[in-house]
């Protein structure tokens, strides 16, 4: 069961590794940013899989922490974009 | 008992996992911007929703449980707020160009 969790882990990320492509070929830099929220996510539900396969004490926290920080990249990203009323 | 809820995890997870995959997909090959976020956000919520799902049978304690359901509701609100300033960050750069 547990190895059943890791495989699981390793397919989120490489599918999220697959989805980061369009980090490359973004013609946009908002498609960017959605690959970069969309590896937040899928590194959050990495974590919690190793977490519950590995029962190792703290890697929910670190699901947590980066679940909050992927929304802060997406956040600074919108914020600094140019914005018309402001320039 | 526990093998029932063991097939029930793995099939939530397998669920999740569909979602993250089709999430991805949709992000590499929709056309426009605006369907790869609708796409997008729908699919890694919903996938992050399915392995929480799969993975609280699995918690040790009921506050354990509660601290999965608790993240996935952090990210599902991150994820929508995030969805609307990318989308409002779109709309002003279409009216800009």
């Amino acid at each position: 069961m547990t190895d059943a969790l890791l495989v699981a882990a390793g397919a989120i990320l490489l599918t999220v590794a697959v989805g980061l492509v369009r980090v490359l070929y973004g013609p946009r830099e908002v498609d960017r940013m959605m690959a970069v929220q969309l590896l937040g996510t899928g590194g959050v539900a990495a974590l919690l899989l190793a977490a519950a396969a590995t029962e190792v004490a703290g890697v929910e926290n670190v699901a947590l922490g980066l679940a909050l920080l992927s929304s802060f990249a997406s956040v600074a990203f919108v914020v600094a974009s140019p914005r018309a009323d402001r320039r | 008992m526990s093998a029932a809820l063991d097939v029930f995890s793995l099939l939530a997870i397998g669920a999740g996992v569909f979602f993250f995959v089709a999430g991805t997909v949709a992000l590499v090959r929709f056309p426009d911007s605006l369907s790869r976020l609708h796409a997008l956000t729908k699919a890694d919520n919903l996938g992050l929703g399915l392995v929480v799902i799969g993975l609280l049978p699995r918690a040790g304690s009921p506050l354990a449980a509660l601290k999965l359901v608790v993240l996935w509701a952090l990210v599902q609100v991150s994820s929508a707020t995030v969805a609307q300033l990318i989308g409002g960050a779109l709309r002003r750069r279409d009216a800009e160009t």
